[in-house]
C-alpha cells in the first residue's frame, strides 16, 4: 500500500490548485453566480485548455485516461473552491454514460466537444417521485420510425437549464422501479417537446425541471441496448459519489481552514475564543470527521475499477459516512463563528450549504446505509462477514 | 404529584381553542403554516386581536395589563397557538423592553411607553450585540457622552433583528469607560427616527432579511430615555435575560414542527412506501420526538419551580440548549424528508401570497432547507449553547 501521489497526480493536483486559488477566490466566486448559465464559460474553457475535462475519459476517446484518483484530485479542490461550473453533470455523468455505452461514432460527435469544452451536457435521471432510487423510471420511450418518442418529467437535473443536451433515462419496458427495461437518449435540450423550468439550488448551483412531451429521438441518439442501462447508469454514479466525496473533503477542509482561523482570531472576553476548551474540542472533532471522510473518500476513489460488489458496497459506504461528516463539520463551522457564520456574504455559510446539499445529490445517508447493508447482507450469505478491508484485500 | 391538567386548565385550553378559531386571521394561518414570510403588517395586525383580547402581555404584572397567566397556562397557550399556525409575538417590545421598564422604568416611563406597547403603536428591537461584543456583551463600546439635557450616542450595533421594521431600539451604551466592564453601563431607549442612525441590512445564510447593523453617529438621545441609574444598564440586561429565556424551550413550536414533519414524512414516498415507515426515518423521528417529550416535562417542572421563586435562573439555560438541539434536530429532518426537493433555491415563494403553492416539487418542500439553515441561529443567539453550558457548570454545578 502506499497513499503518495505521483508525479503525474501531484502536478495535477497542482495545476487545479493554483488555478482555483488564483482565479477561484470568494467573492469571484460569488459573482458568477449571476452568469446567466449560473457559471462561468470563460472558466470552463479553461479547464478544457488545462485538460480537466478530459481527465476521466480514455485515451481512445480523446481524454487523459485518468482513474477514480485523479477524479478525486480534481473534485477535492473544485470543493475548496466552491466552483460552480458543471463539471459532475457535463463531465462525470453525462460524459461517462456516453463513453460507456455510446458508439463509436456517438463518442466522436459528442466527446471531443465536451472535452474541448465546446458542449456542456447533463444527465435527466431522476424523477419527481423517484427520490434517490436509481431504478425508478416513470418516463417512457415508445418505439416511433427508426427512433423513439420520450414523454415523462425529470426532476432536479443539474445544470439541465443551461445544458447544450441532455442524456435522458426513460423506459421501453417493464415496471416503474424495474432495473431492466431502461434506456438511455441523447436528447437536444431545445428539441420540441422538452421545457425547461431552470432554478438556482440552495447551494448556489443551478438545476431544472424538464417535461418531455413526445420529444422525437432518431436511432442516432438511442446510447447503447435500449432496456439494458441500468448496470451502466449506476456505475457511472458511482463515479459521481467518489466525485461528489471528495468534492466533499475539499469544502470540509477549507470549512475548517475558515473555522480555525476564526478561532485564533476573534477575541471574546479579552482572549481569543479559541482558547476556551469546548471549542478546541469542537474543532477536533471537525477536524476527526475530515479525515474520516477524506479516508472514505481514497477508499471509494480507489474501488472504482473493483468488481460491483466491493464497488457499490464501499461507494454507499463513503456516501453513507461523508453525509454525516458534511452535516457536522457545516454545523459546527456556523456555531464556531457565532452570527458571522450565519451570514450570506461569508464564505463559511456557503461551504456550509454545498456540504449539507451534498447530501441530497445522488442519495443521501440513509439511502447508503439501507444499501450498504442489503449489499453486506448479499456478501454474507456465502462466508462470514468480516471487516471490510480484510474481506477484500 | 399529579401530571393531569386540572379541569380549569382544560377548560382554559377549550378557550384558547374557541378564540383562535375564531380570531386567528386565515390568511396568516396559511401563510405560518407554509413557511412563507410575514410581513410587518400581519405581525401588528395579529398582534392588534390579542391585545383586545387582553392577551398579549403575558409576563406583565396584571396591573400593567398582564394576563396573569399561570406557566402552565403559557404552557397551553403556547402549544394552541403553534398548531393553529398562530406567528409568535414579536418579542422585543411586550416580552423584552416591558418588563424592564416596568421594574426599573419612571412612571412617566410606563405611562408612556406600556400603553403604545399594547396598542402596537411601537416597534421595538434590541440593540445589544455589537461587532465586538457578542457573547462578552459587556464588552460593549458604543459610547454615550451627557450633555447637558441629552446624550449623545456613538458608534454599532449588530444582528438587530427586524430593525428594519422597528421606530425605537433600547440600547446598552457604554456611559463610563473608566469603570469596570459591567458597571459602565448604562440602558437607553431610542427613537429610530432620530438624526444620525442608519440601518443597514444583513442577509442570512439562507437568503433572508431578519438582521441589521445599526448605526449612530452623533445621535441626541433625551436624558429622560435612560430606563434605571446611569452606569447600572447592566442589572437591566440581566434582568431582561431571564425573561427572554421563559419561553425559551419552544416546546409548542416544536411539536408543531414535528407534527409536520410527519404529515411530511407520511406524503413522501421511498421504495413506494411512505416514508415514514422507512425504518431508519421512523427511528429518527421517533428519536426526536421522545426527546420533545422529556424536555416538554422538564419545562414543565423547571416554570413550576420558577412560579414559587419568581423567573427560573440558571435551569432556563437548560431548557434554552435543549429546546434548540430538539427543534433543530426537526429542522434537520424536515430537509432531509423532502430528498432532491430540498435543493431548489425559491426565494420567490417565501412572498408569494398565502396558498401559491411553487412550481417545482411538493409545496411544501421550498421552505425546509431554508429553515434548516435558518435555525442554525438557535443555538447562537440569546447567548450561544456554549455559554449556556458555561452557566450551567457555573451556577449549578459549582464547576
Ligand atoms: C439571527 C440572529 C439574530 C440576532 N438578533 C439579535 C438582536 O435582535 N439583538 C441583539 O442584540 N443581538 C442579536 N443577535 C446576536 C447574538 O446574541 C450573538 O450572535 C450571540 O450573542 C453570539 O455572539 P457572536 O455572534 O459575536 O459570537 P461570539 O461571541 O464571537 O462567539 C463565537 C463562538 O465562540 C463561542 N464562545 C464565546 N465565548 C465562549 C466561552 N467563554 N466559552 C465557550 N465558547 C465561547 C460561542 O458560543 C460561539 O460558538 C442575533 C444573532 C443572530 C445570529
Amino acid at each position: 500500500m502506499d497513499f503518495n501521489l505521483t508525479d503525474e497526480q501531484r502536478m495535477l493536483q497542482d495545476t487545479v490548485a493554483r488555478m482555483i486559488r488564483e482565479q477561484y477566490d470568494f467573492e469571484s466566486r460569488m459573482k458568477l453566480l449571476e452568469e446567466p448559465a449560473g457559471y462561468s464559460k470563460e472558466i470552463w474553457s479553461q479547464f478544457a485548455d488545462l485538460g480537466l475535462l478530459g481527465i476521466p475519459f480514455s485515451e481512445e476517446s480523446g481524454g487523459f485516461g485518468g482513474g477514480g484518483v485523479e477524479l478525486m484530485l480534481v473534485m477535492q479542490e473544485f470543493g475548496r473552491g466552491l466552483v460552480v461550473e458543471p463539471y459532475l453533470p457535463t463531465v462525470v455523468l453525462a460524459g461517462g454514460l456516453i463513453e460507456s455505452l455510446g458508439s463509436d461514432a456517438q463518442k466522436e460527435a459528442l466527446l471531443e466537444p465536451l472535452i474541448g469544452g465546446e458542449l456542456v451536457m447533463s444527465f435527466a435521471h431522476g424523477e419527481p417521485q423517484s427520490r434517490y432510487d436509481l431504478s425508478h423510471v416513470e418516463t417512457k420511450a415508445e418505439k416511433s420510425g427508426d427512433g423513439y418518442r420520450l414523454t415523462g418529467r425529470k426532476a432536479v437535473v443539474l445544470n439541465g437549464d443551461s445544458a447544450d443536451k441532455l442524456v435522458v433515462s426513460a423506459r421501453v419496458s417493464g415496471d416503474v422501479t424495474d432495473s431492466d427495461g431502461i434506456a438511455l437518449f441523447v436528447v437536444d435540450a431545445n428539441a420540441e417537446g422538452v421545457t425547461r423550468r431552470g432554478y438556482q439550488t440552495v447551494d448556489g448551483l443551478r438545476a431544472a425541471e424538464i417535461i418531455l412531451d413526445g420529444v422525437q429521438v432518431g436511432a442516432d441518439g438511442v446510447l447503447g441496448e435500449p432496456g439494458k442501462a441500468f448496470p451502466a447508469i449506476e456505475q457511472v454514479v458511482g463515479r459521481g459519489i467518489a466525485a461528489l466525496c471528495a468534492e466533499a473533503v475539499g469544502a470540509m477542509e477549507a470549512a475548517c481552514g475558515w473555522t480555525l482561523e476564526y478561532l485564533n482570531q476573534r477575541k471574546q472576553f479579552g482572549v481569543p475564543i479559541g482558547k476556551f476548551q469546548a471549542l478546541q474540542h469542537r474543532m477536533v472533532d471537525m477536524q476527526m470527521h475530515t479525515e474520516q471522510a477524506r479516508s472514505m473518500a481514497i477508499l471509494a476513489a480507489s474501488r472504482l475499477e473493483e468488481d460491483y460488489e466491493l464497488r457499490e458496497r464501499t461507494l454507499s459506504a463513503a456516501k453513507a459516512l461523508i453525509g454525516q461528516a458534511g452535516r457536522f463539520v457545516s454545523e459546527q463551522a456556523i456555531q464556531l463563528h457565532g452570527g458571522i457564520g450565519m451570514t450570506w456574504e461569508y464564505a463559511v455559510a456557503h461551504y456550509a450549504k454545498r456540504l449539507v446539499m451534498i447530501d441530497h445529490v445522488l442519495g443521501d445517508t440513509d439511502q447508503h446505509i439501507e444499501r450498504y447493508v442489503a449489499l453486506t447482507d448479499n456478501q454474507a450469505e456465502g462466508e462470514a462477514a468480516g471487516a471490510p478491508l480484510a474481506a477484500n484485500a | 404529584m399529579d401530571i393531569h391538567y386540572t379541569p380549569e386548565e382544560q377548560a382554559f385550553r377549550d378557550e384558547v381553542r374557541t378564540f383562535l378559531k375564531n380570531k386567528l386571521p386565515e390568511d396568516i394561518a396559511t401563510k405560518v403554516k407554509a413557511g412563507k414570510h410575514l410581513g410587518k403588517e400581519e405581525m401588528v395586525r395579529w398582534q392588534k386581536i390579542l391585545n383586545e383580547q387582553g392577551w398579549l402581555a403575558q409576563s406583565w404584572p396584571v396591573e400593567y395589563g398582564g394576563t396573569g397567566w399561570t406557566p402552565v397556562q403559557k404552557h397551553i397557550f403556547d402549544e394552541e397557538s403553534s398548531k393553529a399556525g398562530a406567528p409568535g409575538v414579536v418579542p422585543f417590545g411586550v416580552s423584552m423592553v416591558a418588563p424592564v421598564i416596568i421594574k426599573f422604568g419612571t412612571e412617566a416611563q410606563k405611562e408612556y411607553y406600556l400603553p403604545r406597547i399594547l396598542n402596537q403603536d411601537d416597534w421595538w428591537c434590541q440593540g445589544y450585540s455589537e461587532p465586538g461584543a457578542g457573547s462578552d456583551l459587556a464588552g460593549l463600546k458604543t459610547r454615550a457622552v451627557r450633555e447637558g439635557d441629552h446624550y449623545v450616542v456613538n458608534g454599532q450595533k449588530t444582528w438587530t433583528t427586524l430593525g428594519q421594521y422597528a421606530n425605537m431600539i433600547f440600547c446598552l451604551v457604554r456611559t463610563d469607560p473608566e469603570a469596570k466592564k459591567q458597571e459602565g453601563i448604562s440602558f437607553l431607549l431610542i427613537d429610530m427616527s432620530t438624526p444620525g442612525i442608519t440601518v443597514r441590512p444583513i442577509y442570512t445564510i439562507e437568503g433572508g432579511h431578519e438582521v441589521n447593523e445599526v448605526f449612530f453617529e452623533d445621535v441626541k438621545v433625551p436624558v429622560e430615555n435612560l430606563v434605571g441609574e446611569e452606569n447600572k444598564g447592566w442589572t437591566c440586561a440581566k434582568y431582561l435575560l431571564t425573561h427572554e429565556r421563559t419561553g425559551i424551550a419552544g416546546v409548542g413550536m416544536a411539536k408543531e414542527a414535528l407534527s409536520k414533519l410527519k404529515s411530511i414524512a407520511w406524503d413522501q414516498k421511498k421504495n413506494g412506501r411512505p416514508l415514514m415507515e422507512d425504518p431508519l426515518f421512523r427511528n429518527r423521528v421517533a428519536q426526536v420526538e421522545i426527546d420533545l417529550m422529556a424536555m416538554e416535562m422538564t419545562n414543565l417542572r423547571v416554570l413550576a419551580a420558577a412560579k414559587e421563586g419568581g423567573a427560573p435562573g440558571a435551569e432556563s439555560s437548560m431548557l434554552k440548549i435543549k429546546g434548540t438541539e430538539v427543534r433543530q434536530e426537526i429542522y434537520d429532518l424536515m430537509r432531509r424528508a423532502v430528498g432532491p426537493y430540498a435543493i431548489p433555491f425559491l426565494p420567490e415563494f417565501f412572498d408569494a401570497e398565502a396558498g401559491e403553492g411553487p412550481e417545482v416539487g411538493p409545496e411544501y418542500a421550498p421552505p425546509l432547507a431554508g429553515r434548516y439553515f435558518n435555525n442554525r441561529k438557535l443555538s447562537i443567539y440569546g447567548g450561544s449553547n456554549e455559554i449556556q453550558k458555561n452557566i450551567i457548570s457555573k451556577m449549578i454545578l459549582g464547576l
